[in-house]
């Protein structure tokens, strides 16, 4: 999901809209009238509007609109709400609101998490929704006493004036039949007793005890579980196939064909699986049947300039196999220019030329994808751990023939998203919703680990290309930056609103629209988006996930170039920017830039923006046996004003691991068409013996809000390659990171 | 075939060589166990057999009887366990998934050294993958759970 800064997420707002079926959308707070499922109930009688009911119990339970998926929104919107609203923070209960208009993003107009918006976009309407809950407690409490409103006051779930005392549970009945007020003021930011404090996560106890729920932990009574055999080349289809052995296998109950493969639906996941792995199936490979990394590489080079810009004979058109066509003479779109680069760079003091490069990646989050669902004659019911229930619903619907409203979300826990559990086709519900359809039965359709990692919908690979030309001076006077690869909502729903003249804007975000170019008088952004049968998608810190590397390792490169310090050289380039600044500075403050690094290591920094937010790590490295070794990595964040400092603080560790997982070692490659990793034995992520320590800092800020979940990504596998390249002399421009073998 | 897990014997009717993990979650509905990779690569799935951590996900069943079976759910009746305690105190979790299978590692980790090093839970549970990144705190918990441990 690209930046609230970034041109597209007005866009993506009509896009909601668009797949919502022209969705209102305000920052009013909906009322009760506009869910489906959750009812009042004798024991929670209190229900002012979609967000929380008041228990006679004295329980406050908010029906929360986002999914928690680790980032700990659980806890963070609630605290909004009970700032507002002076309840007691020990009962507050949380549960995941069900699918409906009432819970549409703020912002984007469909039911969704992600692009780290949930506690800015959410902000006013939970606050409001608190507060509102507290005039009509207070209002029942007034009746009750005699006395006005005016001469009540709250505090920790009780309603107070002079000697008299109401806990809310007492009120709620009451102030259930009370009118609920449109509009209501809120607390001066000075009288805030809950925002801005570290308070601990509400859903430790289930998270500590195997209590907590998650998709693939969904049972009840005659459902089955299936395993899906799928092509494995993308874009492949089944030929022929001989499912007797399958059959036989005890515990399987039916395979069945569904557009993306042949599911073999078992009693339970074992079965299930031995079914699939007695499948006898040949596959009509199609069009990517040959695709390999090599080639898609020297594609991308082409594409990016090098080797021979010159067009392709036809030959060599006719010649290349399908997916590699599209490569050979393609054009760029213009992401932007100013100024004239040619005329600045044949005149500059200095110039380089640089190639960088990342590689597809996968999301791997733990919980391997899952959907639970039961269709009946006028509802479908779906359990699963999703990031985008609104587009589910739809894809759903449109497979059973049943209107949206008759599809029903429950969202459980999610064993991890960082976007994989948000993709605009729903591949993994739309086949769980096709599973059980063929099946005539309640199936939770489950992948392997295997699955996950061939099942597409991966970060892209991308090359940059940067031609810099500098001055006398040592600062940038061109900046030429080209960058090759897939688009992420190419071929999807949101194609139509999120590209504008050929440019996704979640491929060029960190580049374009990076504060550093708004200095260099002469540059040019360019852009390829090859179509390719590989299916990509938003990646934690989506397009920063490269933009982060690549500009902040050609910032320490232009440094280098120029002679200056590398935070002197960001602070020269970043007047004017004092949030960017005011990261910079508190991480290199307390990382104690400008002294020594212990003995055999050294520090390298990257600062930047993504999601509103500002963040600049400062890591420090040693190089043992050729491996890079990450020791330490001080953190500073300006995200506005942090609802929950702890929360941030866990961001930003979380972050600097799965940033530096995909900096040391994550990478996906094809060779005849099929990825070549398929477990977390070849698809290396983080593990704890590889975690540095991480001290986080949180810069003191009432600027606009940013997010949290994604911006502590981008800049940690630049400060790694920054100072590999302080201790080692290397620049290493591609990742994952890896020291030649003759350094 | 007999198993006695969390102390109380149960009855299930698998073949011998179903993994004790799918035994576990899809027999008896023993949902805290999870399932990560099915190869013994990411530690989600460990359980105790008579007090040492396995994967559960590569343990054909027949491995388990007759041994002692300690899953999440019966680490403790309440959560309150040394581990768990700690895992709370360091406000642990994230997504949480991975958990279950880290804190049985960790438990085990403590009940087999009092006082563990740096280096003892870099071995002891490096093989256990947290997307999340909640390393620091598992390494800063497991230190706290060895002192409460101690003090009871």
């Amino acid at each position: 999901m690209s930046a609230r800064t970034t041109p597209s997420r007005r866009e993506f707002l009509k896009t909601g809209a668009m797949v919502t079926g022209g969705l209102v959308i305000a920052f009013t707070v909906p009322g009760v009238r506009r869910f489906a499922r959750a009812e009042r109930s004798p024991a929670d009688p209190f229900m002012p509007n979609a967000f929380l009911r008041v228990g006679t119990d004295d329980t406050v339970t908010v029906l929360l609109p986002h999914s928690e998926m680790g980032q700990g929104i659980w806890t963070t919107l609630p605290m909004l709400i009970a700032e507002e609203l002076d309840a007691d923070w020990s009962r507050i209960r949380v549960e995941h609101a069900p699918a409906a208009p009432a819970y549409a993003h703020t912002a984007f107009g469909m039911q969704m998490t992600g692009g780290s918006t949930s506690t800015w976009s959410e902000f006013d309407r939970c606050r409001q929704a608190g507060a509102m809950a507290r005039a009509v407690l207070i209002a029942a409490a007034a009746q009750r006493f005699s006395v006005e409103p005016l001469a009540c006051r709250t505090e920790n779930g009780v309603v107070i004036s002079g000697s008299k005392r109401a806990r809310y549970g007492e009120l709620a009945e009451a102030a259930s039949r009370l009118p609920v007020p449109k509009t209501v003021p809120l607390k001066d930011p000075r009288d805030w007793k809950i925002i801005g404090k570290p308070t601990k996560r509400l859903d430790t106890p289930e998270k500590i005890t195997g209590r907590a729920r998650f998709g693939i932990d969904v049972q009840f009574e005659g459902l089955l579980t299936a395993l899906v055999a799928r092509s494995p080349v993308f874009g492949g289809k089944v030929k022929s196939l001989d499912a007797t052995k399958a059959k036989a296998v005890p515990g399987v109950r039916s395979v069945v064909q569904v557009p993306s493969g042949v599911a073999v639906v078992a009693d339970h996941f074992w079965a299930a699986k031995l079914g699939r792995d007695a499948l006898k199936i040949e596959w009509d490979l199609g069009p990517n049947a040959d695709l390999d990394s090599a080639r898609l590489r020297q594609g991308y080079r082409r594409l990016a300039g090098y080797e021979g810009a010159a067009a392709p004979d036809a030959a060599e058109v006719r010649e290349a196999p399908p997916w590699l066509r599209t490569l050979v003479g393609g054009k760029s779109a213009s992401a932007g220019q100013t100024g004239n680069i040619d005329k600045a760079l044949a005149g500059a003091a200095k110039t380089i030329d640089v190639e960088y490069a990342v590689p597809y990646l996968a999301h791997a989050p733990m919980e391997p994808l899952n959907c639970t669902v039961r269709i009946s004659a006028n509802k479908c019911e779906i359990w699963t751990g999703t990031q985008f229930q609104t587009v589910d619903q739809q894809v759903a619907a449109k497979i059973t023939g049943l209107k949206p409203e008759q599809v029903e979300i429950h969202t459980t826990f999610l064993g991890g998203g960082f976007g994989r559990r948000a993709t605009p086709t729903s591949d993994f519900v739309s086949e769980a919703v096709q599973v059980a359809k063929a099946a005539k039965a309640p199936v939770k359709t489950v992948w392997t680990r295997e699955d996950d990692v061939h099942g597409g919908y991966y970060r892209p690979a991308y090359v940059h290309r940067a031609r810099i030309g500098l001055g006398s001076d040592g600062m940038p006077t061109a900046w030429h930056h080209t960058i090759v690869g897939q688009s992420i909502v190419a071929g999807t729903p949101f194609e139509p609103m999120m590209v504008k003249n050929g440019i996704d804007a979640t491929s060029v975000e960190g580049v374009a629209d990076s504060a550093y170019l708004k200095a260099v008088p002469n540059q040019r952004v360019d852009l390829h988006s090859p179509r390719l049968g590989i299916p990509v998608l938003w990646w934690r810190s989506v397009g920063h996930s490269h933009t982060g590397f690549v500009m902040e390792s050609l910032i320490d490169e232009l440094a280098k170039a120029a002679g200056k310090d590398p935070v002197e050289y960001r602070r020269a380039l970043l007047k004017g920017h004092p949030r960017h600044l005011a990261a910079l500075n508190l991480a290199a403050e307390k990382a104690k830039w400008g002294t020594a690094a212990p003995k055999g290591r050294a520090r390298g920094i990257a600062v930047h923006e993504s999601f509103g937010s500002y963040v600049a790590h400062v890591a420090e490295v040693s190089v043992e046996n050729n491996a890079i070794r990450v020791h330490r990595v001080v953190c500073a964040i300006d995200c506005g004003v942090a609802v929950n400092p702890e929360s941030v603080r866990a961001q930003m560790e979380s972050g600097v691991s799965f940033g530096l997982g995909a900096a040391l070692y994550s990478t996906l490659t094809f060779d005849n068409g099929r990825v070549q990793q398929s477990n977390f034995h070849d698809y290396r992520v983080l593990r704890l013996d590889e975690m540095p320590v991480v001290e986080v800092h949180i810069v003191p800020s009432t600027d606009k809000m940013g997010g949290a979940g994604e911006p502590g990504v981008p800049p940690i596998a630049p400060a790694v390659a920054n100072a590999v390249a302080a201790l080692t002399g290397q620049r290493l421009r591609e990742l994952p990171l890896r020291l030649s073998a003759t350094a | 075939m007999k198993l006695t897990i969390n102390g109380t014997e149960r009855e299930v009717d698998a073949p011998s060589d179903m993994p004790l993990l799918w035994v576990l979650r899809d027999l008896l509905g023993l949902t805290g166990t999870k399932f990560g990779c099915g190869i013994a690569q990411c530690g989600a799935c460990t359980v105790h057999l008579d007090g040492a951590p396995k994967r559960s996900c590569v343990t054909p069943v027949s491995a388990a009887a007759g041994k002692k079976i300690t899953t999440i759910e019966g680490l403790s009746a309440d959560g309150s366990h040394p581990v768990q305690q700690a895992w709370a105190e360091l406000d642990v979790v994230q997504c949480g998934y991975c958990q279950s299978g880290q804190i049985m590692s960790a438990a085990a980790l403590v009940a087999a050294k009092s006082k563990p090093t740096d280096a003892d839970i870099d071995a002891a549970m490096s093989g256990n993958i947290c997307r999340c990144g909640t390393y620091q705190r598992i390494r800063a918990a497991v230190h706290r759970a060895a002192e409460l441990r101690a003090s009871t």
